[in-house]
């Protein structure tokens, strides 16, 4: 144990809700949570499906550690096929429901099928049942957690939804939990609203116990929690600025993605920043941060609480959005503030609010319209499109206009709601799309931050950070100093980092941690905890396997070594910022290199070597 | 020197490691629907409040309990259920005015916390000493201080 050793299957289409045990020999190989998931989708769905035809799966999934004292243990994943990128999508998020679920008495939930009718799905503990859900279908997610609960009569109930931009086919759709925590990456909202399932209503009271041994467990708990409040980021930046402590130092390196990734700075940076969410506003000379928050279990607590300004244009005649809510999280205000060239706090603040409210991944959301600013101010979309809205960079106006239309689906939000890929290639530039594998870039620029430009290329879910965050090497100097414009030793970091994480996220655990533990801080609490001799060794050798899985899923759904690539803006137009200038993303210095490390083929598929040493599936 | 848990809300960030370290500490596993102290989460104001037993002196528990199962232990100050004796009439838990006691289904008994016989789990969980244990006598000590620092005029001018 933890695991609960127990699987919830879900028939969407016959209406069947049944149990069944653990694969405990895929655990024993894939831990739990992102590879044990992963390998249920290889074990049963075909990876060539339609993502969003009833032949795809969409899995909740859990950790061996979710749901236990170890600090930010309260994690769960949604995988399936994303309908974005074609590749395999795992989603991590926070909040509490992971943990309510284990608590439940679930390691996770397999939604198989499409069910004729909107339905959701209501836990408590044991018993199970998809209840019909047509009064909720057409609401926002903050509108269903609300008639969830009065429904249900217990406050405690955790709830995962869908929003209307799921519905209405955005394909970057989010699934949020506890109002403002997202599985929000791929579109796996998106996949879940194709299956009419609207939301997971979850109460566990029966507890996560079965420690392997108990002593040694809460010893090691202590012990690391201890860890992550002596140390400067997690001890002190992420509480006291979040992850937007990074605003302003990745601006200041030149790293910093401005106006769909023209520039590698920008101008209004520090408005939007985790120190401006600190200062008082004219208004009312409150802050726009009301208070950190945290995820279940953990220490770290680098969550956002805030309001948005009642003065301001976006919600001065809405009292509905006054109160606090999850406020910016740096990647959020990146996309939907630099990337955008917006530096109003209170217009970035009010639109996180809104992807969350609906459910869009804030990331593609500002990326996609970030391109859509840039194909506007060329000419290409005008005002006929956007109802005489101006589209330009830096407008505030725009940007809000833009997420109350992606929000619902409606005029030209069902464009923006295509993502930057099929957004551009509509409009005829596809070379203007900042994506990979088709999915939106973060915030950091790969001209500036090399080993980012490699991450981005070989994430086996499209470009995204929380793959291989080598930020914390090269910039923060986490575990240990590299240079972030030098190439030469990259690929190692990148591999490195990949397995490692992947663990991390198969466990149950949060990225975050990693500013402070390294794996030597996680084994011991996962052994303490769980039945199995847990080493570093085994841990990492489980985190290479996982990404092997992974890559293996994304070949056989028709991805290659092809798609590991960047978009040309990135490799060819340098960097006109001060501390980066003249540079430009050196990826073909890195990858065959990666694909050596990796054991590859020279074009980026796994070899038959490889899949025996980690024992792949045929 | 008797010592109580003293909360201060401003601190809390919601984590659930007090619920998970009292339901450990008495029920064995990490069960916050089991937890003697709640972390009660008001959204739209962004705050977070710990809430569990005082400890009365005159507690209305003790008190209101026919079979005399509630006692003070002198040595903390908690007032403690004696499970052998307690019948789970819950009496206790419509006598006491902040609903810090209540019934455990699973037992029959009723629950409350007990400061964990002096060395209270959820204080020592506590990331960032939203709940602290402290010198029974002296709970507003550090409301005096940062009261103090923000009166003393010399500092302003300095």
């Amino acid at each position: 144990m933890t695991w609960t050793k127990k699987v919830l299957r879900v028939n969407l289409t016959e209406g069947s809700v049944n149990e069944e045990p653990l694969n405990m020999d895929w655990a024993a190989e894939y831990i739990g949570q992102r590879g044990l998931a992963t390998r249920y989708m290889v074990a049963e769905t075909d990876p060539d499906c339609d993502a969003l035809g009833p032949d795809n799966k969409l899995i909740f999934a859990t950790g061996p550690l979710t749901g236990t004292a170890v600090s930010t243990a309260g994690r769960y994943s949604v995988i399936t096929k994303s309908p974005l990128t074609g590749a395999i999508a795992c989603s991590n998020s926070g909040g509490f429901l992971g943990a309510e679920l284990k608590s439940a008495g679930w390691d996770m939930i397999i939604f198989e099928g499409k069910s004729p009718s909107p339905v959701m799905l209501n836990i408590i503990n044991e018993n199970a049942e998809l209840v019909p859900a047509d009064d909720l279908w057409g609401k926002s997610v903050w509108e269903t957690d609300k008639l969830i609960h009065e429904k249900s009569g217990d406050p405690q109930t955790r709830v995962a939804a869908v929003g209307r931009s799921a519905e209405a086919g955005c394909l970057y759709s989010a699934i949020i939990n506890d109002l403002h925590r997202a599985a929000g990456r791929s579109g796996v909202g998106t996949v879940m609203a194709s299956k009419n399932l609207k939301a997971v209503a979850v109460r566990g009271t029966r507890g996560v116990g079965n420690i392997k041994d108990p002593a040694r467990f809460m010893k090691s708990v202590a012990e690391e929690k201890q860890v992550l409040a002596e140390n400067a980021v997690t001890g002190q930046g992420l509480p006291a600025l979040g992850t937007q402590v990074l605003m302003n130092v990745i601006n200041e390196i030149g790293a910093l993605p401005a106006k769909n990734m023209q520039l590698s700075q920008f101008e209004g940076a520090h408005n939007i920043s985790g120190e401006a969410m600190l200062e008082p506003r004219k208004s009312d000379g409150k802050p726009n941060l009301t208070t950190n928050a945290a995820c279940f279990g953990c220490t770290i607590a680098c969550g956002r609480i805030s309001t948005v300004d009642r003065t301001h244009f976006s919600i001065e005649n809405k009292p509905e959005y006054w109160g606090n809510s999850g406020g910016l999280e740096y990647e959020a205000a990146w996309a939907m503030g630099a990337d955008t060239g917006v530096d109003d706090l209170d217009a970035v603040t009010y639109v996180n609010f809104v992807c969350n409210e609906d459910g869009m991944d804030p990331i593609s959301f500002g990326a996609t319209v970030a391109a859509a600013m840039e194909l506007y101010e060329k000419g290409v979309i005008t005002k006929e499109q956007t109802d005489g809205v101006e589209l330009k960079f830096g407008s505030a106006e725009a940007l809000v206009w833009c997420a109350e239309r992606v929000a619902t689906g409606e005029g030209f939000g069902a464009d923006l709601g295509l993502g930057s890929k099929r957004l551009c290639e509509k409009y005829g530039h596809p070379e203007l799309s900042m994506t990979v594998k088709g999915q939106e870039f973060p915030a950091y620029d790969p001209r500036g931050i090399q080993g980012m430009g490699l991450t981005y290329a070989t994430s086996n879910r499209g470009a995204c950070h929380l793959r291989s965050y080598t930020v914390a090497s090269e910039v923060l100097g986490i575990p240990e100093k590299t240079d972030p414009a030098v190439t030469e030793g990259k690929a190692g970091l990148v591999k490195a980092f990949q397995d490692a994480t992947a663990a991390v996220d198969s466990m149950g655990l949060c990225v975050f941690t990693t500013f402070a533990w390294t794996l030597d801080n996680m084994a011991p609490q996962m052994d303490a905890a769980c039945e199995g001799d847990w080493t570093v060794d085994r841990l990492v050798e489980a985190g290479e396997r996982i990404w092997n899985l992974e890559r293996d899923y994304n070949i056989k759904a028709g991805l290659s070594g092809a798609d590991d690539n960047l978009p040309e803006r990135l490799l060819k137009e340098a960097s006109k910022a001060a501390p980066t200038e003249g540079q430009v993303c050196n990826l073909d210095q890195m990858l065959p290199e990666y694909y050596q490390l990796r054991g590859w083929t020279a074009d980026g598929q796994v070899t038959d070597e490889v899949r025996q040493k980690f024992s792949l599936p045929g | 020197m008797q010592r109580s848990l003293t909360i201060d809300p401003e601190k809390c960030t919601g984590c659930l490691q007090c619920e998970m370290a009292c339901s450990f500490e008495n029920e064995g596993n990490f069960n916050p629907a089991k937890s003697r102290i709640k972390v009660f989460t008001f959204h739209e104001e962004g705050r977070f409040v710990p809430y569990t037993c005082t400890q009365c002196d005159e507690a209305w528990c003790m008190q209101a309990c026919p079979v005399d199962a509630i006692k003070m232990n002198f040595t903390t100050g908690a007032m403690e259920v004696n499970e052998q004796t307690c019948v789970g009439c819950k009496v206790c838990t419509i006598a006491c005015p902040f609903g810090t006691v209540n019934y455990n289904v699973d037992t029959g008994k009723v629950v409350k916390c007990d400061l964990c016989g002096g060395d209270p789990a959820c204080a020592t969980a506590c990331p960032t000493q939203a709940i602290t244990y402290v010198d029974a006598s002296a709970t507003g000590l550090d409301k005096m201080r940062a009261w103090a620092s923000k009166t003393d005029n010399a500092q302003a001018t300095t």
